[in-house]
């Protein structure tokens, strides 16, 4: 069955159905978005289940020509780290879709054009993870600009306009410099035996080392643009800010990790010489990333760039994981990326019901929330929990394997980067204090508590992050193969124990 | 047999206690507190049960283990979830669950007055469960799952009426201490695994032999550092202090008796880390011996009880460390000592907490005095803890801790002679900080308001008070007749010979002790026990006074070199990414646009402009990349 069109394509469908609404029935478009992305998820965890998890062989592959021509296809297939950045896909969209209700209703166009630029955006999410065609994955990376540009300039908040031009802009660039790294490719393919745009087959290209470490550099800086890595990062804070909570949960959550997969998938097996060469520099960027986005983190005055400023660092954990060639840092980076798409989110829609309660983003606004609305308070605590990696919540696995899987190659970077633990509990725990603590401050005396629909989004969060706390193996026997075959690909091994041992 | 399956419900039971009182809210007001000190009690009987069997083993067979599942596997990176009890951990699960479930007794009639006491359970039955993680987990990760676990339940507990900012304040104060300890249990591990290939008790154990002494010595270190963090320990002890916002229980449970002992815990359980690392062994002394004068001077000047208290525990806990820090023949006395300690300090901080819930919440004790008259059984179980934490003989404390001075001075050489001192000195201070308390609380003339005289508390505070007042009384003699703790914990050590260099004969350093502890005793007779206590401490003191009342500048110290300095350099950073960074992209950005068209055009047009651009841009690029290949 060929289940990554059929997922790509119950999204389509379900916003072709949502366009034929009437105008005026909102209700209906939002149950119609909620039951296609119900649908999308289901039909995604059955082909998890299928999923061969030992076999390193991408999966679930569909091949057809697209513009002959030019050699371009069709081209799907998932690996383990694909699969597991689909399924978080699947599940986020129908959360931020039932969490963020009512985000829809202050937009400038209707709440019909929300949702379907939601699903559209799904199915390029999608596709852009499960892209074994590099052509078909910059049209994915490209077009999936439109719906998240629209989304924030259209139904964000404050200064949504000039967020959603900073954000297309700066993708523009990077977009720019990766096409020109493709068409390079591109041009190689045909010199060496044939144009295609297939990945496999341009991993075996044979380039110059200057060459290498130009295309290299085009994809490595669209990719840290959007993962976003200092000193790329200006956009997000101010996308974040002014996006929906949903909306911010999908940019951060699952945009955000095309960079980093990006990164594995192209620059990694494309450029396995560029890559040593620019490790070091990109070490250095992601240890600079996990303090600098910290440190402003602690330094946030609002909640919600607070938040895409922890991403900031947390990203720096993850590129880290990944340019530390390890199975460790591999397997850790994969499954980072995989649990903070749910800990952001858990933090970012619960914000987002604080801030649409309170009608501010300002931490200072908040006052002892604790003593009024119990649930609401005790959702952002346990959500913060996760964001700062405490052991037993999912984020723990991850972080202590990049951690881990560092060392072992850089003991320094993960020494430095380790102090980002004690930096994660501060800007935590700032804002907990602040609007949970304490004596509730006039205007928060009569906030309501989370209402039912909103404890249904919530819960499976939280129940994800807690299970896979405890059990990560789930995920682990899905990332493990796929990231030791990477590794072996381009020839990398875990380095031995120094000292003999076991 | 329980030790073969059933361990893993020791924590269990009290985890999902937490979790239903947590996830039931309101619902279980009426019973919750019952449910959470029966499953604290269960614990209890598994863990005496598990005592028993082990009992009947021979010493080599006592260790029992058992594999939960794969908790984290990738590479060669293989961590179970397993359980290890042995002679070590359970003496701390006996501790845990047995002052644990006293103290969720005491807590019911302590916490009756206030309306979220099924929350407050629910934080001590997640403690249990996390403290007893941290003592049975296998391997230095899962302890780091109950390392944490116990810190978070201690930020929840200290920040129990976060309502009050200063109590707020303190909690996160605990977390972020803690956390930069936790740091150093993360290097740990790290260096563990990088080195040896394994993180679990036992593989390392069997590895640190072909381990380099720079490596040894760098774990040593840093699991010294996550100890000092959790066991309030210099230079990370400023919290403790600031803890003592939390409900009195609280106090006793967790920053007494049992969580902030999981840095001695940490330290013998790495014995073998230890024992082959001298450099970082000396560093324990030192920070021992350290801590030790720094808790008993801060002692010295506090008039808050339960701040005095906390002094006393930080310098107590100073002692084990010390003695951990000595080696195979040190560790079963640090053990000792925290076993005992765990007895009188928990029972006198519930007997501090009889006291404020007998005078409405008073914890000054410049307005306290005469309360034996009218609070007769804490009166008399604290002062049996007195007894105990001074040395007397044949109290509890007398056993642990004379055993620890003995076997400082039997160090060897100038090294011995200096730590002997201190721990001797320390003994004289804590006789002088102790007395001071009975003296002002319990001697004295009436310094409240007498139409309002303190009361007794009810039965179901003083039964704990009572159990554990006899712990103070013959927990040291019962531990030490016979070395029973001794030869108990042998197995699990490396074998030595005799106590070290013996300069002085054991009973002439008992003797010692006893005289500088009635020396301190008297000290504080003279000058709190003749005279009138002024109700409000008096101003005109010498600077040294006003140094140990600012418990000896820590928090100063923090705040001029970590805190302030961080404040600045956070306000920098934001500055600079939004000037420079983001600066620096907007005016490319901005030189950018004019150069393509008007900044003001439509943003329909703007995009389509950029899409040409792309396209423009492209060919610009290619036309490089190809001149370069060329």
């Amino acid at each position: 069955m060929n289940y990554l069109t059929l997922i790509m394509a119950i999204p389509l469908v379900g916003a072709a159905l949502i366009a034929t609404l009437p105008q005026a029935k909102s209700l209906l478009a939002k149950q119609f978005a909620l039951g296609t992305t119900l649908v999308a998820a289901v039909a995604t965890i059955l082909m998890t289940v299928k999923f061969e998890r030992g076999n390193t062989d991408l999966q679930f592959v569909e091949s057809y020509d697209w513009i002959k021509a030019f050699g371009i296809k069709y081209a799907v297939g998932v690996d383990g780290i694909a699969l597991v950045l689909i399924l978080m896909t699947a599940l986020l969209t129908p959360i931020v879709v039932l969490a963020g209700w009512n985000e829809s209703d202050n937009g400038r166009w209707s709440t019909k054009s929300f949702y379907i630029l939601i699903l559209v955006l799904q199915t390029m999410s999608f596709g852009v993870f499960a892209a074994t065609d590099v052509f078909l994955f910059y049209v994915f990376f490209e077009a999936m600009l439109v719906p998240v540009y629209f989304l924030i300039g259209g139904y964000g908040s404050g200064e949504r306009t000039a967020a959603a031009v900073k954000f297309l802009l700066y993708s523009l660039f990077g977009g720019l410099l990766m096409l020109a790294s493709i068409i390079a490719l591109y041009v190689l393919s045909g010199e060496q035996g044939g144009h295609t745009f297939n990945i496999a087959a341009l991993s075996k290209l044979e380039m110059s080392s200057t060459t290498q470490n130009f295309l290299f550099l085009g994809f490595f800086i669209a990719f840290a643009i959007k993962a976003p890595l200092f000193p790329f990062h200006t956009w997000l804070p101010d996308a974040a800010k002014s996006a929906t909570p949903g909306t911010s949960v999908l940019l951060l959550g699952v945009l955000d990790k095309v960079g980093t997969f990006g990164m594995i998938r192209y620059c990694l097996a494309l450029f396995p010489e560029a890559t040593k060469t620019f490790t070091p520099l990109i070490i250095t960027l992601s240890v600079i990333s996990i303090v600098y986005g910290a440190f402003l983190a602690i330094g946030a005055k609002d909640i919600k760039r607070l938040i895409a400023y922890t991403s900031i660092s947390h990203f720096g954990f993850i590129t880290l994981g990944i340019f530390a060639m390890t199975t460790q840092g591999h397997s850790g980076a994969t499954l980072y990326m995989f649990n903070h798409g749910f800990s952001t989110a858990a933090l970012f829609l619960v914000a987002g019901w604080m801030i649409s309660r309170r009608g501010s983003s300002t931490i200072a606004d908040f006052g002892g929330l604790q003593r009024v609305t119990p649930v609401m308070a005790w959702s952002f605590f346990i959500a913060g929990m996760s964001s700062l990696a405490l052991p037993g919540l999912s984020s723990f696995v991850s972080e202590f394997l990049v951690l881990v899987g560092t060392f072992t190659r850089y003991p320094v970077a993960a020494v430095i980067a380790t102090f980002g633990i004690v930096l994660a509990a501060l800007y935590i725990l700032i804002p907990v204090q602040r609007a949970l603590h304490g004596p509730t401050t006039p205007g928060n005396e009569n906030l309501a508590d989370l209402n039912l629909r909103e404890k249904i989004a919530i819960a499976p969060v939280i129940a994800v992050i807690v299970f896979l706390g405890f059990y990560p193996a789930p995920a682990l026997n899905i990332i493990n193969p796929a990231a030791a075959h990477v590794l072996s690909q381009i020839g990398f091994s875990d380095p031995a124990p120094t000292h003999g041992g076991k | 047999m329980l030790v073969n399956n059933g361990l893993v419900y020791l924590i269990a039971l009290p985890l999902f206690g937490a979790a239903l009182l947590l996830l039931a809210g309101r619902r279980a007001d009426r019973w919750g507190h019952l449910l959470a000190t029966a499953l604290s009690g269960m614990s209890f009987i598994l863990g005496a049960v598990a005592f028993y069997e082990m009992l009947g083993r021979s010493p080599e067979k006592r260790a029992v283990s058992q594999k939960l599942f794969s908790w984290i596997s990738v590479g060669s990176f293989n961590i179970d979830a397993g359980l290890l009890v042995d002679q070590l951990s359970i003496c701390f699960v006996l501790l845990i669950t047995g002052v644990g479930t006293l103290i969720h007794i005491y807590s019911i009639a302590y916490m009756d007055q206030d309306k979220d006491r099924r929350r407050f359970f629910a934080y001590l039955n997640l403690f249990i469960a996390a403290m007893l993680l941290l003592v049975m987990g296998d391997s230095y990760l899962n302890l780091y799952v109950g390392w944490e676990g116990v810190g978070l339940a201690s930020y929840l507990l200290i920040g129990f009426w976060n309502h009050k900012p200063a109590y707020a304040t303190a909690s996160k104060k605990a977390f972020i201490a803690n956390r930069v300890g936790d740091m150093g249990l993360s290097f740990a591990i790290m260096i563990t695994f990088a080195t040896m290939g394994t993180v679990s008790f036992s593989g390392v154990k069997e590895a640190a032999e072909g381990t380099s002494q720079g490596a040894l010595t760098a774990i040593g270190i840093m699991l010294l550092l996550a100890a000092t963090g959790k066991s309030a320990q210099f230079p990370l002890q400023a919290w403790l202090g600031d803890a003592m916002a939390g409900p009195t229980p609280v106090s006793a449970l967790i920053h007494a008796a049992t969580m902030v002992t999981a840095g001695v815990y940490l330290i013998t359980r790495s014995n073998f880390i230890f024992d082959a690392a001298p450099t970082a062994q000396l560093l324990v002394v030192i920070v021992g011996a350290i801590t030790l004068l720094f808790g008993a001077i801060i002692g010295t000047a506090k008039d808050d009880i339960k701040k005095a208290l906390a002094a006393s525990t930080m310098s107590q806990i100073g002692y084990m460390v010390l003695a951990t820090g000595l080696g195979p023949v040190g560790y079963a006395f640090a053990i000792m000592h925290l076993l005992t300690h765990g007895f009188f300090k928990a029972g006198m901080f519930l007997g501090a907490g009889s006291v404020m819930h007998g005078t409405g919440d008073e914890v000054n004790m410049r307005k306290f005095g005469g309360i034996r008259h009218f609070m007769p059984v804490t009166f008399i179980t604290f002062g049996l803890g007195y007894l105990a934490i001074l040395g007397v003989p044949p109290f509890a404390g007398f056993y642990s801790k004379d055993k620890i001075i003995e076997t400082a001075f039997y160090a060897g050489g100038t090294k011995g002679i200096l730590i002997g001192s201190v721990a001797l000195f320390g003994a004289a201070l804590t006789a002088f900080y102790m007395s001071r308390l009975m003296i002002l609380t319990f001697a004295g003339t009436p310094r409240y308001d007498i139409n309002h005289p303190p009361h007794e508390s009810s039965f179901l505070m003083l039964l704990p008070m009572g159990i554990l007042a006899i712990g103070s009384v013959a927990s040291g003699f019962l531990l030490a007749r016979g070395e029973a703790l001794v030869h108990w914990l042998e197995p699990l050590f490396a074998p030595h010979e005799g106590h070290g260099t013996e300069i002085l004969p054991p009973v002439v350093i008992s003797l010692m002790a006893l005289t500088v502890v009635i020396i301190g005793a008297a000290l504080a007779w003279f000058k709190y026990g003749r005279g009138t206590v002024a109700d409000t401490a008096p101003t005109d003191v010498s600077i040294f006074t006003r140094i140990a009342r600012r418990d000896l500048l820590q928090d100063d110290f923090n705040e001029s070199v970590f805190m302030r300095p961080g404040q600045a350099l956070t306000r920098l950073l934001v500055k600079t990414d939004d000037v420079v960074i983001d600066g620096t992209v907007r005016g490319v950005a901005a030189a950018a646009l004019a150069s393509g068209g008007s900044l003001r055009s439509t943003q329909t047009g703007f995009v389509r402009s950029y899409a040409a651009l792309i396209v423009i841009g492209a060919v610009v690029l290619i036309a490089a990349i190809w001149a370069v290949t060329l």
